[in-house]
């Protein structure tokens, strides 16, 4: 028993590695409301301004400041600051706030670009070290790719892979750092490798033999990255702030280390709740400070930056981290997980402003305390910065204990990862099924030469067939992709301190994903309950479609389309389930574009449903704007049927709404967003953004963006800085159904 | 067999006509005139469509678990003219355990309303005006019918929100507003009384009908007419709110 440990009661925690076990004897479920929460202090303004006045200069030249030599690592750039005497919690990425760091391991190439986009120009002898010594994984990838891998990459049938960055969706458990000291944790993975000294040294063995001797390494540079800032996080934490320290370094350690497209934090605000409870029953710490250390931390989050290349923006928009933080849920024996540090991260909403990062992510259960969901509520219809998903649909199969990566993907937190797939365009799918594998665009054959249709009319039947056949092809050449990415990845860019911080034998995921799910959804129907003519160009190339006649279209809670988009996420899941995949991750798929609906829709051309080419698709598993005509209820319903068990890696739903379309006082307001978030998770919707914002508000800020430095809208998955988006997708989020009703 | 009733339209996520999330049945056929009506297409009793009721629980019971703790509204057009259709529909509602409200100018008889009213839960009572001649000239119809539906609701303790259409010019007159406050403070059974500002977003329909719209020059309520005139209706014990929108 550690001296830190005093106060707290003792279990299997104490023996092993097992932070659940330790928040579920120590923690105390908060069920009152908010009133106790405190304002931001002197020092947390003067801090903010700081940080703000740095984050105006970086929006004004793209890139504050950069490192043009060092490739970071843990220990790579000396301690940096903001303001030393005002700032409680310490650590940037690298030696000075907002500074980016190059993170060459995942590619050159795209480092480079990176510095050039921003007018910067890569150290000669870096560049000479990673293109004439240092293999990438990029590289890697490369290859080891097909040609037929680069033929579906080219063509976007297949995009978004992480074959140039770093993969990101993986979370650390940071919290043991804090709980366990890393000494112990250096002890244990000791042990495990130990544990692997076995009779037989099969490549697996061998490998994990080598992950768990870097992920020993990383701990100590970790150990090494705290003294510089003058800590010895070998020991456990001893208060709430050095709980709150010794967690942030454990994620500063990571955000130093990898570029990974998605950075999530976790679950920690329960977790550090038990020594927050400590110093306030022991008399050491008041509210106001408390505050303090929570909207320090979250600063410090707002602040994580990596050096990204403008096309990755036209994907992923606005400079997305995705540190993604789970709040709330309920704990298997029924008590609530609510806790007052719940209620603290959500208050740096008010205190801090509203911003897109960290993405706060509500776990709803029905059985929450009234009184947190009714403050959710008011934060969410005051900022639009929260993202809810559905903890009684989870928490049956992972526990009461998992977090969320990125936007919508569940894992077990410290036993769980995942190998992130992006995901591919099935409203392409569906056009290569009529051409015969041609590309409506550029008329290359891309997926095998199958025959097209050659039909005048469009027949559901023939369709579907064809459908099948080029979904069973895609699925293959995707998790052939993938499964090349993923031992690229972990050969040449493993995530030495992320997976340090979880147990020896983890369990993984494939998550693949699926974009244009609505598209392909009203083409069929239409295809199915009316009559669409097909346009062929000189070719032979169906490349337009006439419709006569109405038809259903999703999102209106319409079973005879609704269940067209069931089957299609069931179709395509199976055909993934099909075949083998890197270290037998088990698939899953996601239902999830992000801001890359918007690009996707560029890349395709005209589709059955009535889509112009070019036109953007719905984001996530979105009906496509304005066809949602039967209101805001039918709208989710129809979306809440799409099966979760089909898409474990997450369905996403963005849903705007004008304030005043919830009612006419706020009490109304807040209460009937309540209603609307049982009712949707009720009827098995997975996760839901809520905007709640007069479209007139986004007009005004694409003329005058300087008058709205802070406003934040979700977009799929993740929330954004609407200033950031590019001119192309604040248009796309204006287009979309805005649910008002006078 | 269930019955047959002309409606308008639905609304699914209805959250300004009674408490919580509503689904809304907006019935067809409308005895009043009102000269600011947002609905002008609800009023002629042969327009819309005919569904049953059947088909409209099957719509709502879609909608059950986002409206749990809210309900279900029927209004309008005046939801009275088809008495028989609105009860069943209240009543099929309470064996699903659904709040019911009832959205109407009380311009209707009380025998006829009765059987109705058996069935709701909350009435919103539209009382457009208070000065017989004022009254007469906003909605072309007699104020009688009206007050002696709210003094009946009062008579059965039947839960009420008084709703009042503020319309500069025309409503907002300080006699007409003190006297209407002097008769709602009489009832025992008002739980909430809006302040509904006058808005002209239901102009372009009168222009798809054809029909003069009278109001056309006359300006939305600005905040401090609403504020003022909630004051006058709080001064005498009502819990009176001012809306924004109608």
């Amino acid at each position: 028993m550690y001296v830190e440990w005093q106060g707290f009661t003792e279990g299997s925690w104490t023996r092993e590695i097992n932070v659940r076990d330790f928040i579920q004897k120590n923690y105390n479920p908060y069920e009152g409301n908010a009133e106790f929460l405190a304002d931001a202090t002197a020092r947390t303004h003067q801090l903010w301004h700081q940080v703000s006045e740095l984050m105006k200069l970086e929006r004004e030249k793209g890139v504050l400041d950069v490192d043009t030599k060092v490739p970071t690592s843990i220990t790579a750039h000396d301690a940096g600051y903001i303001d030393r005497e005002l700032e409680q919690i310490v650590g940037v990425q690298t030696d000075k706030p907002l500074k980016r760091a190059i993170m060459p391991y995942g590619g050159i190439r795209v480092v480079k670009a990176g510095l050039e986009a921003y007018g910067y120009k890569l150290d000669p002898q870096t560049e000479e070290v990673f293109t004439k010594y240092r293999k990438t994984h990029n590289d890697g990838v490369f290859d080891g790719y097909t040609s037929e891998m680069r033929k579906a990459r080219k063509s976007g049938v297949i995009t978004g892979l992480p074959d140039a960055y770093g993969r990101g969706r993986i979370i650390g458990d940071y919290r043991r750092v804090a709980l366990y000291g890393v000494d112990r944790l250096i002890d244990d993975k000791k042990n495990q490798k130990e544990s692997l000294e076995l009779d037989m040294m099969d490549e697996d063995t061998i490998r994990l033999r080598e992950e768990l001797s870097e992920q020993i390494r990383a701990l100590f540079e970790l150990k090494e990255m705290a003294t510089k800032y003058g800590f010895d996080i070998g020991r456990p934490a001893m208060t709430a702030k050095e709980a709150v320290q010794w967690l942030y370094f454990g994620y500063l350690g990571a955000v130093k280390e990898q570029n990974g497209a998605a950075m999530s934090l976790g679950r920690v605000s329960t977790f550090l709740d038990v020594y927050f409870e400590r110093d306030l029953h022991n008399g050491v710490a008041t509210e106001s400070e408390l505050q303090e250390l929570i909207d320090h931390f979250v600063m410090k989050l707002r602040m994580v930056r990596f050096l990204r290349t403008p096309d990755y923006n036209d994907l992923f928009s606005g400079d997305p981290t995705w540190v993604t933080e789970a709040i709330a849920g309920m704990s298997a024996d029924g008590r609530t997980l609510v806790t007052k540090t719940s209620y603290r991260f959500l208050h740096t909403l008010s205190n801090l402003g509203a911003a897109p990062e960290p993405n706060l992510t509500v776990l709803w259960s029905e059985h929450l305390p009234e009184n947190f969901k009714q403050f959710c509520a008011k934060i969410s219809s005051d900022t639009s910065s929260i993202q809810y998903e559905n903890d009684d649909l989870m928490r049956p199969t992972y526990g009461d204990d998992y977090a969320i990566a990125c936007c919508v993907s569940v894992m077990r937190i410290g036993k769980q990862m995942q190998f992130f797939g992006a995901r591919v365009n099935l409203a392409k799918t569906l056009l290569y099924a009529i051409n015969g594998g041609k590309d409506e665009k550029s008329g290359d054959q891309v997926a095998p030469n199958f025959a097209p249709i050659t039909a005048e009319y469009l027949d559901y039947q023939e369709v579907n067939e064809r459908l099948q056949q080029m979904m069973g092809w895609l699925a293959k050449a995707y998790i052939n992709t993938l499964n090349v990415i993923h031992y690229m990845h972990d050969k040449y860019c493993y995530e030495r301190i992320e997976m340090a911080l979880h147990d020896r034998d983890v369990y993984r995921t494939m998550a693949c994903g699926i974009a244009g799910l609505s598209v392909v959804t009203d083409s069929l129907s239409a295809i199915k309950y009316a009559k669409v003519k097909v346009i062929r160009n000189e070719q032979g190339l169906a490349v337009d479609y006439e419709t006569e006649g109405e038809y259903p279209k999703y999102g209106n809670n319409d079973d005879r389309v609704d269940n067209i988009a069931i089957d299609l996420v069931a179709r395509f899941m199976n055909e993934i389930r099909k075949h083998p995949t890197y270290r037998g991750a088990v698939p899953t798929q996601s239902v999830l574009t992000i801001t890359s609906n918007v690009v996707y829709g560029k890349k395709t051309g005209n589709t059955p449903d009535g889509r112009r080419a070019g036109e953007p698709f719905a984001p996530g598993a979105n009906p496509m704007h304005g066809r949602d005509s039967c209101g805001a209820i039918a709208s989710l319903s129809s979306v809440a049927k799409l099966p979760y068990s089909d898409c474990q890696d997450g369905i996403s739903n963005t849903f705007s709404i004008m304030p005043m379309a919830l009612g006419r006082q706020d009490s109304d307001r807040t209460n009937n967003l309540v209603g609307l978030l049982d009712g949707y998770f009720h009827d098995g919707g997975h996760h839901i953004n809520v905007n709640a914002i007069e479209r007139s508000t986004l007009l005004d800020a694409m003329e005058h963006p300087e008058n709205y430095p802070q406003l934040t809208i979700r977009v799929s998955g993740y929330a954004v800085n609407f200033i950031k988006l590019t001119r192309e997708q604040q248009w796309d989020v204006i287009k979309r159904t805005f649910h008002e009703r006078v | 067999m269930s019955g047959i009733g002309r409606i308008h339209s639905i609304e699914t996520f209805g959250t300004v006509d009674g408490p919580g999330i509503r689904f809304i049945v907006f019935t067809q056929g409308c005895p009043l005139r009102c000269l600011y009506c947002h609905n002008p297409d609800c009023r002629s009793a042969h327009d819309g469509k005919e569904v049953s009721v059947d088909y409209l629980m099957e719509e709502i019971k879609k909608c059950k678990s986002f409206i749990r703790k809210g309900g279900v509204t029927v209004s309008g057009g005046e939801p009275l003219m088809q008495p028989e259709f609105t009860k069943e529909i209240f009543s099929r509602c309470h064996e699903l355990g659904l709040h019911t409200a009832l959205d109407t100018s009380g311009y209707c008889a009380l025998e006829v309303a009765q059987p109705v009213l058996e069935n709701t839960d909350l009435v919103l009572l539209d009382i457009k005006s208070y000065i017989p001649e004022l009254y007469y000239k906003v909605t072309n119809v007699s104020i009688e019918p009206t007050l002696a539906m709210a003094k009946y609701l009062s008579d059965i303790s039947k839960p009420v929100w008084i709703r009042f259409v503020l319309v500069p010019h025309l409503t907002d007159n300080l006699t007409n507003i003190n006297q209407l406050a002097d008769f709602v403070s009489t009832l025992k059974n008002v739980e909430r009384l809006e302040v509904l500002p006058f808005h002209k977003m239901g102009e372009y329909k009168w222009e798809q009908l054809g029909l003069p719209y009278a109001l056309k020059e006359l300006p939305p309520a600005p905040p401090e007419l609403v504020q003022q005139t909630v004051n006058i209706f709080r001064d005498r014990g009502i819990n009176a709110l001012g809306a924004v929108g109608i």
